[in-house]
């Protein structure tokens, strides 16, 4: 078999709280890839976004890695990273892919050659490092002054970005209009859920506050983590 | 107490179950929520009972496999529960009389429990039962349930009332009975097209105070079709069914293009029987 290309997948975001769609994201992500022929995907981390991100309803950094980490103990390639929101500061997206990236390179096995000096890994067993997300992130890159141009271009070039998008939506269309990527569209991969599956987070917190059901729309150990912390309760 | 005044329900869900996933299981947890929020229901129950091989639907595995997936997907689940009854039948078995079944169940549990109790009241209770029970033989159109006594309503998605407006498919009295005598729950996509059919049914329409329309606000797409497929193309069916649900089958290769063909071009058991009837 050829040698594939290895391939991270970063996810950030709220996870306020994680639901089964953010699980569903790495899944239909992982086999478009592998499709290709041409990726083979190694790894998937879930990068939590910090306390000071400041987004209404969201909860402390603490509890929504912990929620992660419980919903991703049964998964054998998806975890979660708490760096992003350990840092002091929130920090843009980019910042985040750069720090996964050096991480990835220092953790690569540093082969000693001949005379003692190290070898760089060979070019093929460098994973890449790609940004994962719903496709309706794709439409906020339009949204003027929620993105800087410059990293918007730094993570279709130097990273790559897999949207998940629903049967139905055009996301292409997204690529089209905008100049940045369209330039870089072969580093946007698209992936179709076959599978229509709206579990918005929004949604789900509004029924725990409202006291109903969210059994099956996220995993068992984060709702009994949900409520032994009363979390999402209304008051 | 409260409680006492509240009419008990079981929920009886009747289908393929061909896998089970998570959309069905979603459809109880919604129906429960939906009918205890009316203050005059209490949901005691849910039982899953997935149809026998008889009904001979393409694709339709064998009721085994179905039955243990089923239970592995409820096991973490305090209410809903699967019975075998409809799946063990030799012949198909029309849903009215999967509901009769329940109910008759129900109510004999019912009194064997009450059996020893000297009560005026419960003896009588009893006696109404054993009227019931002649009712029910002599295929009299259901009658109103005893008080007090819990009553067992069919939970489907808005897909299954939809079927109703199928020829051949259902037999008029049935539809009658489901919705006259037992109830039905069905959860359905915001907007109005299962009013729309309930409206466009002379039938549905006089019986519209037994069916609950519960709205899913958020779109479920998740169908046992879709979860076949995406086996068949080798493609990840995880956190779509229970995880134990998902093992099972990969570790008995339960779907693949042989399974599908299953039944294939052969006629469905209610078309064939009530087409056959049609014509007597």
């Amino acid at each position: 078999m050829k040698s594939r290309i290895p391939v991270v997948l970063l996810a950030c975001g709220s996870f306020n709280p994680i639901t089964n769609m953010h699980l569903r994201l790495f899944e239909v992500a992982r086999d478009h890839l592998h499709q290709t022929g041409v990726y083979q995907v190694i790894a998937g981390i879930i990068s939590p976004v910090n306390d000071k991100y400041g987004k209404k309803d969201l909860t402390a950094a603490q509890h929504r890695v912990a929620m992660a980490r419980l919903a991703l103990q049964t998964s054998d390639w998806i975890r979660v990273d708490p760096w992003e929101s350990e840092q002091a500061q929130w920090m843009e997206t980019v910042k985040v892919l750069r720090h996964h990236h050096s991480e990835l390179l220092r953790s690569l096995p540093q082969t000693e050659g001949p005379g003692d000096k190290p070898v760089s890994p060979a070019p093929a067993a460098v994973p890449e490092l790609k940004l994962l997300c719903g496709a309706d992130v794709l439409k906020t890159f339009q949204i003027p002054g929620l993105w800087r141009d410059a990293h918007v271009q730094e993570i279709v070039e130097k990273f790559g970005l897999v949207c998940v998008g629903r049967a139905g939506h055009d996301p292409e269309e997204y690529i089209l209009k905008s100049p940045i990527l369209r330039k870089y569209q072969h580093n946007i991969h698209l992936a179709r859920e076959p599978v229509q599956n709206d579990i918005s987070a929004t949604y789900v917190r509004r029924a725990l506050g409202q006291g109903q059901s969210v059994k099956y729309l996220l995993p068992d150990s984060v709702i009994t983590y949900i409520k032994d912390h009363k979390l999402y309760t209304n008051d | 107490m409260e409680n006492s005044e509240k009419t008990e329900v079981v929920l009886l869900a009747c289908g393929s179950f061909n896998p089970i996933t998570n959309m069905h299981l979603r459809l109880f947890e919604l129906a429960k929520d939906y009918m205890n929020g009316t203050g005059k229901y209490r949901v005691i129950k849910g039982i899953i009972s997935p149809v026998g091989d008889a009904y001979k639907k393409k694709g339709l595995i064998p009721a085994h496999h179905r039955v243990i997936m089923a239970e592995l997907a409820t096991k973490n689940s305090k209410w809903v529960e699967v019975d075998t009854w409809e799946s063990l039948q030799n012949e198909w078995v029309e849903t009215a009389k999967v509901l009769r079944h329940h109910q008759e169940k129900l109510e004999a549990s019912n009194s064997d429990n009450q059996q020893d109790s000297p009560s005026l009241e419960r003896s009588g209770r009893k006696r109404k039962w054993t009227e019931q029970r002649e009712d029910f033989s002599q295929k009299k159109p259901p009658q109103p349930k005893m008080k007090g006594m819990p009553e067992v309503k069919l939970l489907c998605g808005a897909d299954f009332l939809e079927s109703f407006g199928i020829p051949n498919l259902w037999k008029s009295e049935d539809i009658a009975q489901i919705v006259g005598g037992y109830g039905l729950i069905c959860i359905t996509r915001a907007g109005n097209d299962a009013q729309k059919f309930i409206y466009e049914s002379d039938v549905l329409w006089k019986h519209r105070s037994n069916i609950h329309l519960v709205n899913e606000w958020i779109t479920n797409d998740i169908s046992s079709t879709k979860i076949r497929r995406a086996l068949r193309r080798g493609q990840s069916i995880r956190y779509l069914v229970p995880d134990l649900v998902q093992e099972y089958i990969e570790k008995h290769n339960l779907y693949s293009s042989e399974s599908e063909d299953r039944n294939a071009g052969v006629i469905l058991a209610p078309l064939e029987r009530n087409t056959a009837e049609a014509k007597s």
